[in-house]
């Protein structure tokens, strides 16, 4: 018995040390995880916890302290991720307070974006993109998180149909009832005018 | 065709051959009813029944075959969208964490599941960890709703739960899936129902496989306000300026509901995913156990077919014998 107890002792730190180099990635804070899982364990023991998204995500690096000398830019949509840790220089967004630009060692910031172009500046070359809303994180260690619904690049949009689109939606305004008619007006508005403005300007 | 000659031959000799007594053959481990008595003691097993039995085991087989496949052409469609909604849920748990051991009074558990069965145990599973987390999330003051997707957690969780239901939402899976249709969705769910916290629980698709039990934690605005300035996981995010709208409640509205929709239509990509591939999986064991029992029958029919025609050739020699000698 005593031999047992002391090979399961021996066995135990080689698992977990066995373990390690395999997992490719690791979880950042297990310790939110780990008052889930006890208090868990505690209320139904025998069912293994569920997983929590922080065991999926790769961990962010702690704000360096000199400013760096790139600005990681990670862009999502529902149907792909366009950027993902693309180190850039500048990235102009379309926030609700006008354009924002965004440079490594910007302030952290959560911003709310409204129907605009969001321009990538790296080097020499620009990229542009009409985005139709969305929110963007800036976080102290120049990681940039730009989360849009629907994002185009500018040479596909059309003209005319965003002028006719302009035309309906204002016809559409002016013969509205209810607020709710008002309200989804007032939206295509917004982001037809804002399409007329990045094709234009 | 031989064994119905060898029945001809046996019936021209059956007025010699006296009733021999049924003993031997009742006991196998055919029915009774099995047993057909010729004009006179001719006695043969009747191998239809087997024969039946392997039909349908082998129509079965071909169904599940069939089912496998339809799976995995599915799962293929579906996957690189899945895949590709995965860096969705990810800047929003980079900036507010994951806190799924929040302590709140309204707890809502949104289960996704799926619409059709012979899936393995997928459903079983999201349902039971949801039970869980209402038992976790059980106290004084502290109540658990339900918002249910999908027609099997429903089936599941009516039996006991009824009147934790707030939400039923079924064919989900009617259109693919898009984020649009989500949202609505998402919508409809923030409009009827108070929440303190949102736990949305589903299987996350590691491999075809693999499929892991998730939850995802969505807090509202006012218990992200309240960890924030409890310091902790959430501490910094004070240390965060809001651009935009009237004030920072609004933004973080906004914000929260943003979360919940995005969080949403990945966990419902995820959970039609491994649903296509737990069917994948027990078609493929199904199909096997399918083969392997047709093999036992066909054994079991040759066995049948040949004591018959042994047990005729016997009564014929003999019958033979017995007039010569």
């Amino acid at each position: 018995m005593l031999r047992r107890a002391s090979m399961l002792l021996a066995c135990r730190p080689i698992l977990a040390a066995r373990a390690r180099p395999f997992s490719t990635d690791l979880p950042a804070a297990p310790s939110a995880d780990a008052t889930f899982t006890e208090a868990w364990t505690k209320v139904i023991p025998n069912m293994d916890p569920p997983k929590t998204p922080l065991s999926f995500m790769q961990p962010r690096p702690p704000t360096p302290s000199s400013i760096p000398s790139k600005l990681t830019v990670n862009f999502v949509l529902p149907y792909a991720s366009e950027l993902a840790t693309k180190e850039v220089d500048m990235v102009i967004v379309p926030a609700t307070t006008g354009q924002m630009g965004v440079l490594p060692g910007h302030v952290a910031t959560i911003a709310e974006l409204k129907p605009g172009v969001l321009s990538v500046h790296e080097g020499s070359e620009m990229t542009k993109y009409f985005i139709s809303s969305g929110f963007v994180f800036i976080h102290a260690n120049s990681f940039a998180d730009i989360i849009a619904v629907e994002a185009v690049p500018l040479d596909r949009l059309d003209v005319n149909l965003v002028q006719k689109g302009l035309a309906e939606f204002t016809s559409k305004l002016s013969s509205a009832t209810t607020d709710l008619e008002k309200a989804e007006a007032q939206i295509g508005i917004d982001v037809h005018s804002a399409l007329n403005s990045a094709l234009t300007g | 065709m031989a064994l119905a000659a060898l029945r001809r031959e046996g019936r021209r000799f059956a007025p010699m051959i006296s009733p021999r007594p049924i003993t031997a053959l009742r006991s196998s481990p055919l029915a009774p009813s099995l047993e057909d008595e010729g004009p006179i003691g001719v006695r043969y097993i009747s191998t239809q029944v087997v024969r039946n039995r392997m039909k349908s085991v082998k129509n079965i087989q071909k169904i599940t075959k069939a089912m496998k496949m339809v799976a995995a052409s599915k799962l293929r469609a579906i996957q690189t969208k899945a895949e590709n909604s995965r860096g969705l849920w990810q800047p929003f748990t980079a900036l507010l964490g994951d806190l799924p051991s929040a302590d709140v009074k309204k707890n809502v558990v949104v289960t996704i599941s799926s619409d059709k069965g012979l899936c393995g145990g997928i459903n079983s599973t999201s349902v039971k960890i949801s039970k869980g987390l209402h038992k976790l999330n059980s106290g004084p003051e502290k109540e658990t709703k339900y918002v249910i997707l999908g027609e099997k957690a429903k089936a599941q969780l009516i039996r006991d739960s009824k009147k934790d239901i707030e939400l039923i939402i079924t064919e989900l899976q009617k259109n693919p899936l898009n984020y649009t249709q989500v949202s609505v969705l998402a919508d409809e769910i923030l409009k009827n129902v108070e929440y303190d916290a949102l736990r949305i629980v589903f299987n996350k698709f590691y491999s075809v496989v693999s499929f892991v039990p998730t939850v995802s934690t969505v807090l509202s605005p006012e218990i992200v306000e309240r960890e924030a300035e409890s310091g902790g996981k959430l501490g910094d995010l004070d240390s965060y300026e809001v651009e935009g709208g009237e004030t920072k409640g609004e933004i973080l509205q906004n914000l929260a509901e943003f979360q919940f929709s995005c969080v949403m239509f990945n966990a419902v990509l995820e959970n039609a995913c491994s649903e296509q591939g737990a069917r994948m999986s027990a078609m493929d064991s199904s199909s096997r156990n399918a083969g392997d029992m047709l093999d036992r029958l066909t054994l079991t029919y040759n066995r049948t077919r040949q004591a018959s025609i042994t047990t005729e050739l016997i009564e014929i020699i003999s019958g033979a014998s017995a007039l010569e000698g």
